[in-house]
């Protein structure tokens, strides 16, 4: 077994693999349960983090050079690019900072790699606004949780152990009702409590998702819904979802915009944010959207501070645009001058494209086509600190430093750039 | 390297100085007293004629943490209409405008810092932040250049603390808590909004009165402000509780308001954007002013400070960790949206977009509303100027409403044009007091630093830290609050007509009372068994705010009351 850390104690660690932001790992030198607390996915992640190669070389068109080196030359392909893209933004809170800098520098457009699932829960909350929860109000309160074409714990493995199955809770609640609303069956096994309850399975096509949800909708405004099923699901199963959610002391529903993939699914969302809406003229219940990663959250927050707008933006001398449709990295792709990608968490690799591209990330990162510019830098968590939001946007956390190696971190490579610009 | 100001109009209402002409001398950031060798001055300004002022402070305005970044994410409109329009000195968010103005009623944290300075303004307090959500705040408040800046941590919701009043536990263990707090959130005091009411709108209680119980903790607002009025005076945190009552915006609200006033015993306590929680139910409208009868009471009740929470026309969006009051008038948005939040077992927030229009009744009475209480209160050390940023207007209006404040004929030309029925509504015609330069110097300086207990701010005593605001005497005090000519920061000149001539960064001010650490003892245990986030992480470090080596942190002293 591989030392993971620099001592040989057992650490603590916040794991920066999900929206959850497990803070209670414990990483041990050696032995088989090397990570404590760790769902398989962290423990991918942190086997990923530590397999790296710390003294992997920055490059220019595969051949390796020193680190100034390929600084100068990113800021050279910077300083002639009239609208370069910054895409992958694979970043935590410090990152962001430093490319948002070199982004009004540089009048570079911005857009996070999972962007398309996140602008249609951003649309909707600048459309009709919504009401959510987080994850202790979770853990304390909810009661019926309805999970909507998200199985939760492939996106977010914790979700039940921590916030459902819990013993101790605030007010003791009873055990959770889980409601998984058009979720493979074979994907509800995480549903099931601990004491042997399943939960209800209400079977249907992702595509049907809108319409169920209308109806949900009608039968909590007392509609009478003329057919005897919708989408194939009887209209008494959806009564009696609606009545379990109009009971509960603090109904939960949970949605990944990322499953939703279908033409205007930030309507479907919306319809989400009305059902929530209507159960609280009478009774509580809240959403929980979760995010896709890769520091999503993080990201869109500081790009909002910072400029007042999230991403899919662009800085125009100092300016700051905004544009959800023609910001996307797919539209842009084909506009720009230059391509900095940047993924520092995983080695998500860059589109390929024509444009001079320079590469700031993982230094795993699988290059097909060698970039102008490559640099590796360190993984925030592992190799340097930084500051994390969660999927709820409500707790930011600090990200620990576990080893000790020579990769700058996204920060300095960034700073020095803008300096050289 | 002295800096001499010479020949200015000093008004520094914690000197007394009531537009005296006196020279101020600066060195090494601080105020001087007249140095023996005048050679040692290098730079002198002549400010003849010129009225000089300690740097403002705005004592209660929300520039940082999650519901603004909520108010900035869900109104990307505002930014782009506002982002191509030129401000006028006309209007009330009068400003001088620079190329990357961007008008949005909660702006950037840049544009926060930028707009700040340039009107004068040399330090902000956040006046809600959750404890939970500290970090984002001290980050956004870090990200925001110019000023110095501050936050109120929020209790009085989050179930820790309304576990230990339904047990009864001791004051002791309520003000080591609260202590504890302050440390780990890096504030400088305590607010409570809605006492008990955002926690029991989680049990789907919709109002909570001053005397009505939550209903899981069976405790009273009343119980809480007791409770948290106590601490904060027993641990001598010079602020004292900043509340935001019960029943915010409601018709009828005045009496629960008048009610708080008596809750504390006596203690001090702070009751902010008083002019939401000042409305009665006479009239047709069922919706009047109940100004009289709050300005009376603040004036005899000299434990009691306010602000007032100005409303002025136009588009904004009110931000607040009042959940409960904010999902009941949501349907009063404008554009027609709302986020609402229930937050991690400690606070919520409601955030949504509103437009106060002048032909509308209700806003209108709101208008006189908040003049009226300025225009009545008897004592200016015990009132502040506020709009509440940005739930009554943004923080860029202060020039337009301190030319209401000192400019009757102004005030009463602009009441003219309101909605009738309000006017009728509103005895403001017949208050003819203006303010005058050194009242107005009382509550944006002398008295917003002796309230928050700055100490070194907010005056121009020797020993003072140089922030220094120097204008042009105009009879329009719209254009001559909206553009200084000089704004020293620290002693060193960063504002010159109005627009910023060099990027500086202000400290962060924190208030940190010894405490018990054995109650950290039951803390572990709670989150361990209830929270979603180590304890350790939930506490914030100083080196989180100072590393990066632009941010600063000041720790104000407190005395100890002794118990
Ligand atoms: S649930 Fe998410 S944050 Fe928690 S340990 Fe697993 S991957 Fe990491
Ligand atoms: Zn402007």
């Amino acid at each position: 077994m591989k030392n993971y850390t620099s001592s040989n104690e057992p650490t603590s660690a916040t794991c920066p693999a999900c929206g959850l932001l497990c803070d209670d790992l414990i990483l041990n030198a050696t032995g088989a349960e090397s990570v404590k607390n760790g769902c398989a996915k962290s423990i991918t992640f942190f086997e990923q983090s530590f397999q790296t190669d710390i003294s992997a070389s920055a490059s220019l068109f595969g051949k390796p050079c020193d680190l100034n080196t390929a600084i100068s030359a990113a800021a050279d392909i910077l300083r002639k690019s009239k609208q370069p893209l910054f895409a992958g933004l694979g970043t935590e809170v410090q990152g962001m900072r430093s490319l948002m800098r070199l982004a009004e520098k540089s009048n570079a457009t911005l857009d996070h790699m999972h962007s398309e699932s996140t602008v249609r829960n951003t649309l909707t909350m600048q459309n009709s606004g919504w009401l959510t929860t987080t994850l202790a109000e979770i853990k304390n309160r909810a009661d019926v949780i309805l999970a909507i074409g998200t199985d939760i714990v492939t996106s977010h493995p914790r979700f039940f152990e921590k916030l459902v199955w819990n013993t101790d809770s605030l007010f003791n609640k009873p055990t959770p009702e889980i409601i998984y609303l058009s979720v493979p069956a074979e994907n509800t096994q995480a549903g099931i409590a601990p004491n042997g309850t399943s939960p209800t399975v209400i079977p249907a096509d992702t595509a049907s998702i809108p319409e169920i949800v209308n109806a949900l909708n009608a039968l909590l405004h007392h509609k009478k819904i003329k057919a005897d099923t919708v989408a194939g699901v009887a209209i008494s199963t959806l009564q009696a979802v609606a009545d379990k959610l109009k009971s509960a002391q603090y109904a939960v529903v949970v949605w990944s915009a990322a499953s939703l993939k279908f033409t205007h699914a930030e309507l479907t969302v919306q319809s989400i944010v009305q059902l929530i809406n209507t159960l609280n003229e009478n009774s509580r219940a809240a959403g929980f959207p979760l995010n896709s990663g890769d520091g999503d959250t993080s990201i869109n927050n500081t790009s909002t501070w910072l400029s007042g707008y999230p991403t899919r933006s662009r800085l125009v001398n100092g300016k700051p645009e905004y544009d959800t449709y023609h910001f996307s990295t797919k539209k842009q792709l084909d506009l720009c001058d230059a391509l900095l990608w940047v993924s520092t968490f995983n080695p998500h690799s860059p589109p390929d494209i024509k444009t001079p591209t320079i590469v700031i990330g993982h230094p795993n990162t699988q290059l097909e086509h060698q970039p102008d510019v490559f640099i590796p830098v360190g993984i925030p968590g592992v190799d340097h600190a930084g500051l994390m939001f969660r999927v709820d946007s409500s707790i930011t956390l600090p990200l620990k430093k576990l080893r000790d190696n020579h990769l700058p971190s996204l920060s300095d490579v960034i700073s020095k750039i803008e300096a050289s610009l | 390297m002295i800096t001499l100001l010479k020949n200015g109009k000093i008004y520094d209402p914690a000197h007394k100085k009531d537009g005296v002409i006196e020279d101020i001398y600066i060195y090494q950031g601080r105020i001087i007293p007249k140095p023996l060798d005048p050679s040692k001055i290098s730079q002198t300004f002549d400010l003849s004629g010129k009225v000089v002022m300690a740097g403002a402070i705005d004592m209660h305005s929300h520039i940082g943490g999650g519901k603004m970044n909520i108010a900035r994410m869900m109104l990307p409109e505002l930014q782009q209409k506002q982002a191509q329009e030129t401000k006028l000195l006309t209007e009330p968010e009068a400003h001088i405008c620079t190329p990357h103005c961007s008008h949005h009623a909660v702006p950037s944290a840049t544009d926060t810092g930028f707009r700040y300075i340039e009107m004068g303004y040399t330090a902000a307090f956040e006046p809600a932040i959750s404890p939970v959500n500290a970090r984002q705040a001290h980050l956004e408040m870090g990200d925001t250049p110019m000023i110095d800046k501050g936050g109120y941590a929020m209790l009085g919701n989050d179930d820790y603390f309304l576990r230990m009043l339904a047990a009864k536990k001791d004051q002791k263990a309520i003000n080591d808590y609260v202590a504890w707090i302050l440390h780990a959130t890096q504030a400088i005091g305590i607010k409570v909004v809605n006492p008990g009411g955002i926690n029991a709108f989680k049990f789907n209680q919709r109002r909570l009165n001053l005397d009505e119980n939550n209903s899981h903790y069976q405790v009273s607002p009343r119980e809480i402000l007791q409770s948290l009025s106590r601490a904060v005076h027993e641990l001598g945190i010079a602020k004292p509780l900043h509340v935001h009552c019960n029943n915010l915006g409601a018709a009828g609200n005045f009496e629960t308001t008048l009610n708080t006033m008596g809750a504390s015993d006596g203690l001090p306590m702070h009751l902010t954007h008083i002019q939401f929680h000042s409305y009665g139910t006479e009239g047709d409208k069922k919706f009047s002013s109940a100004a009289a009868q709050i300005s009376e009471a603040l004036n005899k009740n000299k434990h009691i400070t306010a602000d007032v929470g100005q409303i002025l026309f136009g588009q904004t969006v009110t931000a607040s960790g009042d959940s409960m009051m904010q999902h009941l008038n949501a349907k009063h948005a404008n554009p027609k949206k709302s986020v609402i939040m229930d937050i991690e077992c400690d606070a919520g927030c409601g955030v949504m977009p509103f437009k106060y229009r002048d032909q509308n009744y209700v806003n209108a009475l709101q208008w006189a509303i908040g003049l009226e209480i300025f225009l009545s209160a008897e004592d200016p050390w015990r009132i502040f100027l506020t709009t509440d940023h940005p739930n009554g207007a943004p923080f860029t209006s202060y020039p337009h409403l301190i030319r209401l404040l000192m400019d009757k004929a102004f005030r009463n030309e602009t009441f003219a044009k309101l909605n009738l029925d309000a006017q009728a509504m509103s005895n403001l015609a017949s208050l003819s007091r203006e303010y005058s330069l050194y009242e107005i110097a009382i509550m944006t300086r002398a008295g917003a630093s002796k309230l928050i207990g700055l100490n070194d701010r907010g005056h121009l005593g020797v020993g003072a830290s140089a922030d220094i605001t120097v204008y042009t005497d105009q009879p329009d005090r719209e254009a001559m609050f909206a553009k200084p000519d000089y704004v020293f920061k620290n002693g060193e000149l960063v504002v010159r007509d109005g627009v910023v001539t060099k990027v500086v960064w202000g400290a962060t001010h924190t208030a940190k009372p010894a405490f018990d650490i054995g109650v950290e003892k039951d803390l572990k245990d709670y989150f361990d068994k209830y929270q979603t986030m180590q304890l350790d992480n939930f506490k914030m470090s100083n080196d989180e705010i100072s590393h990066d080596g632009r941010g600063s942190i000041v720790v104000h002293d407190n005395k100890q009351a002794s118990l």
